[in-house]
C-alpha cells in the first residue's frame, strides 16, 4: 500500500468576484501553479492566474490554408491531369469554378482543427483527474467557483495554504491526493 | 482579445432571465428536465412524430425497392417536390447557424436561452435536408461516388465544375461543423449533467461525453477562442451553403432559374423560414416545459423582430425578380414571370405571397409580437409560404420552358405527399429524443448573463 502523493489545495468560493480577488491575492504572494475551475468562463481569471492567450487561431489559420491549397490541388490535378472531360468548351481548370470546393474545404479543415486543437491543448478526453476525487468539486460545474492551488509550487504548504486560502474568503478549503 | 472579455455590460432591463435565478436554479431548472419523467404531452407528440418517422422509413423503403419513379417528377418537371424539400430543410437550418454564430459575433447576448435548441434544429433539418438528394440519385448506395475517394469500380473522377458538386461539399460541410460547434457548446454542460447524475450508468454516460471536462480556467481559455473561431468560420460558411444552394437553380439556363438575385435571395429565404421554425419550437417548448422565464416573451420578441426585417427583404427580392424579369426584355423570363401569377400553378404563388410578403408585416405591431398564439400562427404560415417559395421556382419555371410542345403540369404522387410528410415527422422526433435526453438550454452560456450577481449576498 503505497502512501498516496499530494495533489494540491482546493478552496471553494461562492462568487465569481471572490474567485477573483483571492487569485490575485495569491499570486501577489507569489504561487504560481494554480488553477482555477468555474461552471462559466470567469472573465479576469487568465490575468490573474498568468496564462497566456490560446495559440488556436494559429491552428486553425495552418489547417484552413492547407484545407485551401488541398482543395485547388484536387480540382486541378482530378479535372486537368488525371481525367480531363471536355464540358461546353470550358477550360479543364479556372478558378471561378473551383472557389465554392476550395472554401468548403478550408472551412472544413480550420474547424476540425479548432475542435481536435481544442481538445488536445486541454488535454482531453481524458477518463480521470485527481480533482475528480474531491467531495465537493462536483459543484463546480453547478454553482461553485473552485481555486486550486498544485502541491508542485514551491510555496505550497500542506497546512499553511488551506489556511491561507480560508483567510481570502474560501468557504471551504481542502487537500486532494493524487489517487492511482 | 485574449479571451471573449468584449464584455458589454449584461442588459438589466428588461433582464435576459426573469424571476432573480441563481446559478443552482439555472442548473436544476434545465437538468431537470432530462432526469424526470416528461410530461403527458411529450408522449403524445412522440408518438405521432415517431408514426410519421416511420412512414418515412416506409416511404424510402418503397422507392428503394421500386424506383424513383414512384415520385411524380418526370419530363418536363425532373425535379419537383424533392429538391423543394430538400432546400426547405436546408434552409430551415440556417437560422440555427444564425443564431450561435452571427448573433454572438454581434454580442447579442439574448442568443443565450435559445442558441443550442436552435443548433440542435440545425442538425436535424439538415439530417432531414440530406435523405431528398440522396434518394433522388436513385441508388443511394453508391452515394460515395459523390465524394473525391479513389475508386475501382468508377474509373473517373467527379466533375468539379458542376454546381451539383458544390451543393455536395457545401451541406456536407455545413452538416460536420454544425456538429461539432453544437457538441463543442455541449461540453461544459454535458459535464454538469455527469457530476449531478443519480445513477451510475448516467454518470458513466455522462462522463464518457463530456470527455473529462472540468471548467479549469485554462480549459475555458482555449474553449472560448476555439468557439469565438468556430463562430467565425460558420459565419461565412452558412452565407455559402444557401448560396451555393441557390447555383443548382442560378447557373442553368432555365428561365427563371437564370438570375444574379438568388444567393442573396436564397439567404434571406433561409433565415426567415429558420427564424419561423425556432418560432414554432420555442412556443411549444416553453409552454410544455414551463420554462417561461428562461425563453421569456423578450426572446420570442426578438425573433419576431428578425422574422419581419427578413421577411422584408424576401418581398423585396421577389420585386427585383419581376422588375428584372420585366427589365430584361427576354421574352422567355417574362413568361415565366406571368405564368407564374397567372399560369395554372397561380394559386402557389399567390399562397407564398399571403403568407411569406403580407402576413408578417402584422409583426409591425407590438401587440403580435407580444401574443403567443398569432406568432404561432404567424411562423407556422411563413414556413407553409416559404415551402411554397421553392416549389415555385422549381415546378413553375421547369413546367412551362422553351418548347410549347413540351410543356406539362406536375402532380405529385402519394409517395411525394407521405415523404415529406414523414420527414416532418423524423424531424420532430429527433427533437423531441434531444428535449429528452440533452440540456436544452445552454446552462453555462445563461449563467454568465445572469442579471443579477447570484448569490452575491454574503453571509
Amino acid at each position: 500500500m503505497s502512501e498516496s502523493r499530494l495533489y494540491g489545495a482546493v478552496a471553494e468560493f461562492q462568487t465569481p468576484e471572490d474567485l477573483l480577488e483571492a487569485a490575485r491575492a495569491m499570486r501577489q504572494r507569489g504561487f504560481t501553479h494554480m488553477d482555477a475551475c468555474t461552471p462559466f468562463p470567469v472573465h479576469g481569471i487568465n490575468e490573474a492566474l498568468g496564462i497566456r492567450r490560446s495559440p488556436l487561431g494559429w491552428l486553425a489559420l495552418v489547417a484552413g490554408c492547407a484545407g485551401c491549397a488541398g482543395a485547388l490541388l484536387l480540382q486541378w490535378w482530378t479535372g486537368a491531369v488525371s481525367y480531363p472531360l471536355a464540358i461546353g468548351g470550358k477550360p479543364l481548370f479556372a478558378f471561378e469554378p473551383s472557389i465554392p470546393i476550395t472554401f468548403e474545404a478550408t472551412v472544413l479543415l480550420a474547424a476540425f482543427a479548432t475542435v481536435a486543437g481544442m481538445l488536445a491543448l486541454n488535454g482531453l478526453p481524458r477518463l480521470y483527474h485527481p480533482l475528480f476525487q474531491h467531495q465537493r468539486f462536483q459543484r463546480v460545474t453547478d454553482d461553485a467557483f473552485a481555486l486550486v492551488v498544485e502541491a508542485s509550487d514551491p510555496k505550497f504548504h500542506a497546512t499553511e495554504t488551506p489556511a491561507l486560502l480560508r483567510n481570502l474568503g474560501a468557504a471551504d478549503a481542502q487537500l486532494v491526493e493524487e489517487g492511482d | 482579445m485574449a479571451d471573449l472579455a468584449i464584455r458589454q455590460p449584461i442588459p438589466l432591463d428588461p433582464p435576459l432571465v426573469e424571476g432573480n435565478r441563481t446559478y443552482a436554479d439555472i442548473t436544476n431548472d434545465v437538468a431537470r428536465l432530462t432526469e424526470r419523467k416528461p410530461p403527458r404531452a411529450w408522449y403524445i407528440a412522440i408518438a405521432i412524430s415517431g408514426t410519421f418517422a416511420l412512414i418515412l422509413l416506409g416511404m424510402l423503403t418503397h422507392l428503394v425497392a421500386t424506383g424513383i419513379g414512384v415520385w411524380g417528377n418526370n419530363q418536363p418537371v425532373g425535379w419537383a417536390w424533392d429538391i423543394t424539400d430538400f432546400v426547405f430543410w436546408v434552409g430551415i437550418g440556417h437560422a440555427g447557424t444564425l443564431i450561435s454564430a452571427i448573433l454572438f459575433l454581434f454580442r447579442q447576448r439574448w442568443r443565450t436561452s435559445i442558441n443550442r435548441a436552435a443548433e440542435a434544429m440545425t442538425i436535424f433539418a439538415v439530417i432531414c435536408a440530406g435523405i431528398f438528394p440522396l434518394f433522388h440519385t436513385g441508388r443511394p448506395w453508391r452515394a460515395y461516388w459523390l465524394f473525391p475517394l479513389p475508386n475501382f469500380d468508377l474509373n473517373m473522377w467527379q466533375n468539379f465544375r458542376s454546381p451539383l458538386m458544390w451543393d455536395v461539399f457545401a451541406v456536407s460541410t455545413y452538416f460536420t461543423v454544425s456538429l461539432m460547434f453544437w457538441y463543442v457548446g455541449l461540453i461544459p454542460d454535458l459535464a454538469t449533467m455527469r457530476d449531478r447524475a443519480a445513477t451510475p450508468w448516467r454518470q458513466r454516460i455522462f462522463g464518457a461525453l463530456s470527455l473529462g471536462w472540468r471548467g479549469s480556467a485554462r480549459h475555458w481559455n482555449h474553449y472560448e477562442k476555439a468557439y469565438l473561431i468556430l463562430a467565425g468560420l460558420s459565419t461565412p460558411l452558412v452565407l455559402s451553403v444557401h448560396s451555393i444552394v441557390s447555383f443548382d437553380f442560378a447557373v442553368s439556363v432555365v428561365p427563371g432559374w437564370h438570375t444574379t438575385i438568388f444567393p442573396p435571395y436564397f439567404v434571406a429565404g433561409a433565415i426567415f423560414s429558420g427564424f419561423a421554425m425556432v418560432i414554432t419550437l420555442m412556443i411549444l417548448v416553453r409552454k410544455v416545459y414551463k420554462i417561461e422565464h428562461l425563453l421569456t416573451m423578450n426572446h420570442l420578441e426578438n425573433m419576431c423582430k428578425v422574422l419581419l426585417a427578413t421577411g422584408c427583404i424576401v418581398s423585396y427580392s421577389y420585386a427585383v425578380e419581376f422588375f428584372t424579369a420585366f427589365f430584361s426584355g427576354n421574352p422567355y423570363e417574362r413568361f415565366v414571370f406571368v405564368n407564374r401569377v397567372a399560369g395554372p400553378y397561380a394559386w402557389a404563388i399567390w399562397t407564398m405571397f399571403a403568407c411569406n410578403v403580407f402576413v408578417p408585416q402584422l409583426f409591425w405591431f407590438k401587440r403580435f409580437r407580444r401574443s403567443v398564439p398569432a406568432m404561432l400562427a404567424i411562423s407556422i404560415l411563413v414556413n407553409v409560404g416559404m415551402w411554397f417559395e421553392r416549389f415555385n421556382i422549381i415546378v413553375t419555371s421547369l413546367h412551362r420552358d422553351y418548347l410549347p410542345s413540351s410543356w406539362g403540369y406536375f402532380i405529385p404522387t402519394w409517395v411525394d405527399v407521405l415523404t415529406f410528410a414523414g420527414s416532418i415527422g423524423l424531424f420532430l422526433t429527433l427533437f423531441l429524443l434531444f428535449m429528452r435526453f440533452l440540456p436544452a438550454v445552454a446552462m453555462s452560456e445563461v449563467k454568465g448573463v445572469l442579471p443579477v450577481p447570484a448569490k452575491a449576498v454574503r453571509q
